[in-house]
């Protein structure tokens, strides 16, 4: 029986084959997007809802609220207590996860396909998203955690430098807002209810299923997972980013290693110049090993363990950034090779044999990046967010081998600018 | 409760392959080299693993994190390629790669879409025996692991106390030695100490690989013998078991660094893994550790984190897959307002509950419930099983083992769980490490006191 099973699987062919991964998409009759990828190899199914419900949509003042409403679905939902959902879930041997971004609040199961765990785990992340119940004094508890890891974060070189990077390169916008311990004492859980009445509502939902169902089956468990969802508010607009002023931001601290963040508000998803954006970073700072910045500052003078840059693009211009540690006495011989990569990159370009190395790695390795229902998944879902197109991963490769250097030299002059490029240094001398 | 887990076990026993059958495939080539195959053909990928037996724990005093040095210049040139063209020629076929060191071994990885298989082969071959080490490679990378070491060990108060800990616990065996290396060794290494840990350790008959993905076992059962074949077998310099004496009695280290929370690490002396089949102890070492600290409803989150409210986080864990000496490892921090010492005092009052009471029913079936999907999870990433049996290779087990692992887990008695606590949780075999936090403003050795802009 055993064997009869193993070799039915294993005549099956590669269904998440590079060319024509079909993706299905229908809008639920409750307005929520719905995107759906049948696989039928392993007896699995992961869904995940995304909502608009990320930090820049807190209210003044109350910055941590996103990522609180979105920690406490999990706390109590209908007439189960935290306690009760934590017990249900492992009972199935289903997870549940998440996490709130500057943008989107997510939640997501991975369960087994089987009807029996998977109609209990759906069941769960109906009554988590739908009608959670913020119980006061586990949000009381929270509060005291998250107070306790900012604190503890105030005292870390990396955690330092992350978070007055962002609050440098969105002056006065909430993409540079970090929960404080003010921010995170003033919330109460009247601003969780209305933060969730308001963000986590149907239309404008996003539900990615991908797995062990049929398109029927896929139809019906959207439905009902987005059937109960608050009415949500009208779909809000943050503030315009505005470009910060070049400065250098130094911070003391007494690690022996300091951490430089050089960067600016870059780019927005929607942006035309995203695909000569990404692979013109492959160059500079994304391509690990073999990156122009990974050469000079690591491979050649031995400055960093890591050094990148990446472009990370929002609904709105999202960073761009340079990062890497160093010996705190060797940083203005660091920055000095960063800013000389940087500057040259800026001016030249790649070369014509660095494009077409970067297109290879992208084109023959996306391969790689879809070889797993979960790695699907994260496609999925930001297909719907970002409302790319159905056909995105089969226009991959046409859309990175379209790229020139041109282009790339003067998307880099568009988004990258000298005068707008923020500098912080934390351990610095 | 008892219907789900009935049907869990039908649904597995129908989709996980018997331990008879044949995929994964193994060979072994004449000299000495073994190759794993893993077909799995969901998608076009592949990952390609090579495991040496040779980790940080084969170092002698004076050379520590020589095996992780090393590890760093297998990226630069052999005689057949220039210095970092390794890695162009992975990122070229579009693939990624990167590699590790443990304790117990050394092991280098690619995942590429799997056309580049071979070539990934014929690279890996290459650096077995045609490395070429000098001193002006070495002199750059040597500050490169150096500053390794200051991100994840001299900044990092925890890093500090696991560090610490090892130290602590250890006395004769190498496992008190970092990975990473003490950093005065790292100042004092030279080439040398590279060039001669790859003479003595890196060989096909301390080595195996490992390929997970959409390939024909036969094929690269063909090609392994094209490509490593050649390798030539060498004497491996003895290995002397330096076993640990007996602790005889509680030892307590502690660590200043710049922090807010005080972190608390206990770590019990335990038995690791020899024999699968009739080892009984490691098994419900493991239940043990996972009904402490094993899943959303475990007892630490449960009762510490949420209940009593005492820990900003709790942990608890056990490896008895090893090649050397196993331990099991609470650790913990206060939350706001609690001290390290009620902290340590309600993880002390978890474990003596179940040295008394001993486990539930209900928390021994979570325990198998959750193991069961994590392996059928597992199918869904070709990293993770290729992790899996390159893992239990390293600590000397055979890959035909991992179901029988997993049967065995499944068997512990909560009499057995009770029984393990009772056994190993003594103050005598005890080490404590605890960080005891520095506040920032006294501690800065420099100049700006505020923001410095230019």
């Amino acid at each position: 029986m055993r064997t009869l099973i193993v070799l039915a699987l294993s005549a099956l062919t590669s269904s998440l084959a590079l060319a024509g991964v079909k993706i299905d998409h229908w809008i639920a009759p409750t307005g929520a997007k719905v995107y759906f990828i049948e696989t039928r190899v392993l007896p699995i199914l992961d869904v995940q809802i995304d909502f608009a419900a990320g930090g820049v949509f807190a209210p003044a003042g109350k910055s941590g609220v996103a990522g609180l409403t979105q920690g406490l679905l999990e706390a109590g939902a209908g007439d189960m207590d935290e306690e009760k959902i934590a017990g249900r879930l492992v009972d199935i041997g289903a997870r549940l996860s998440g996490g709130a971004d500057s943008d989107r609040a997510s939640i997501r199961v991975r369960t087994l396909s089987n009807k029996t765990e998977r109609e209990a785990a759906l069941e769960l992340l109906r009554a988590v998203a739908s009608a959670p119940t913020f119980p006061q004094s586990v949000l009381e508890r929270e509060k005291g955690r998250s107070i306790a890891a900012i604190r503890e974060a105030e005292t870390r070189p990396d955690a330092i430098a992350a978070k007055r990077f962002a609050a440098a390169i969105y002056p006065g916008h909430p993409y540079g807002d970090s929960p404080s311990v003010d921010s995170v004492t003033a919330i109460t859980r009247e601003d969780l209810v209305a933060f969730h009445r308001q963000h986590y509502g149907a239309k404008g939902a996003i539900v990615s299923i991908i797995g062990d169902v049929s398109r029927a089956e896929a139809e019906a468990i959207a439905m009902h997972l987005t059937e109960a969802l608050p009415a949500g508010g009208a779909a809000l607009v943050p503030p315009a980013v505005k470009l910060p002023q070049r400065e250098t931001i130094k911070l003391p601290h007494p690690a022996v290693q300091s951490h430089i963040h050089i960067g600016l508000p870059a780019i927005r998803r929607s942006d035309a110049d995203y695909f000569p954006l990404l692979v013109g970073n492959y160059t500079l700072g994304g391509g690990g090993f073999v990156s122009r910045l990974m050469k000079e500052v690591r491979e050649k003078r031995g400055y960093a363990y890591s050094v990148y840059s990446y472009f990370s693009p929002r609904k709105l211009e999202g960073p761009f950034e340079i990062g890497l540690q160093t010996k705190r006495d060797q940083v203005g011989d660091a920055l000095k090779v960063v800013d000389e990569v940087l500057t040259d990159y800026i001016a030249k370009g790649p070369t014509a044999k660095e494009l077409a190395a970067a297109k290879k790695n992208m084109v023959d390795g996306q391969a790689l990046r879809m070889d797993s229902n979960a790695k699907l998944l994260g496609y999925l879902s930001a297909i719907g967010f970002y409302d790319l197109p159905l056909s995105y991963l089969d226009d991959f490769p046409a859309r990175v081998n379209a790229v020139t250097a041109a282009q790339v030299k003067a998307a880099f002059a568009r988004h990258v600018k000298a005068e707008n490029l923020v500098t912080v240094v934390v351990a610095a001398d | 409760m008892k219907s789900l887990l009935a049907a869990c076990t039908v649904l597995f026993v129908a989709v996980l392959p018997a331990p008879t059958f044949a995929n994964p495939y193994e060979m072994q080539l004449a000299n000495g080299l073994r190759v794993i195959v893993k077909e799995d053909n969901r998608a076009p990928t592949a990952v390609h693993m090579v495991w040496y037996r040779a980790g940080s724990m084969d170092e002698k005093d004076g050379t520590s994190g020589v095996a992780h040095v090393l590890e760093h210049l297998m990226f630069k040139g052999t005689k057949n390629l220039k210095s970092g063209e390794f890695n162009k020629l992975v990122a070229e076929a579009g693939g990624r790669d990167n590699a590790f060191t443990s304790r117990d071994f050394t092991a280098y990885f690619q995942i590429v879409p799997k056309a580049a298989l071979p070539e990934m082969m014929k690279l890996e071959a290459d650096r077995m025996t045609n490395l070429k080490l000098d001193a002006k490679e070495f002199a750059a990378e040597i500050k490169v692991v150096m500053e390794e070491r200051r991100l994840r060990t001299d900044d990092n108060p925890h890093g500090l106390v696991y560090e610490a800990l090892n130290s602590a616990m250890f006395q004769a065996h190498p496992y008190r030695r970092p990975i990473i290396g003490w950093m005065d060794d790292l100042e004092n290494m030279s080439w040398q100490d590279a060039r001669d840990w790859y003479r003595k350790w890196y060989a096909p008959n301390n080595a195996y690989v490992v390929v997970a993905g959409d390939v024909d076992h036969r094929e690269i059962f063909r090609l392994a013998k094209k490509y490593y074949g050649p390798a030539k077998a060498h004497a491996l310099p003895e290995r002397k078991p330096q076993n640990e004496p007996e602790q005889k009695g509680i030892r307590r280290v502690s660590v200043k660094a710049p922090a807010k929370l005080p972190y608390l690490a206990m770590a019990w002396k335990a038995p690791r893994l020899e024999d699968v089949n009739k080892d009984r102890d490691p098994y419900a070492l493991n239940v043990l550790a996972s009904v402490l600290d094993g899943h959303d409803a475990s007892r630490f989150s449960k009762n510490l984190v949420r209940g009593t409210r005492v820990a900003q986080s709790a942990g608890a864990g056990y490896d008895g897959t090893l090649r050397g000496e196993a331990s099991f490892i609470v650790d913990g921090q206060p939350a706001e307002g609690k001290t390290i010492v009620e902290l340590e005092a309600a993880l002390r009052a978890e474990i003596k509950r179940i040295q008394d009471e001993g486990v539930s029913t209900e928390e021994l079936t979570r325990v198998k419930t959750q193991s069961i999907a994590a392996q059928i999870y597992k199918r869904d990433s070709l990293m993770a099983q290729a992790m899996e049996i390159g893992g239990t290779e390293a600590a000397g087990q055979s890959w035909r083992d991992i179901d029988t692992l997993l049967e065995k887990l499944k068997s512990v008695t909560a009499e057995e769980v009770q029984a393990v606590a009772k056994k190993y949780f003594t103050d005598d075999t005890l080490t404590i490490a605890v960080l005891d936090p520095q506040a920032l403003e006294p501690g800065q050795p420099k100049k700006p006191s505020g923001a410095v802009r230019h």
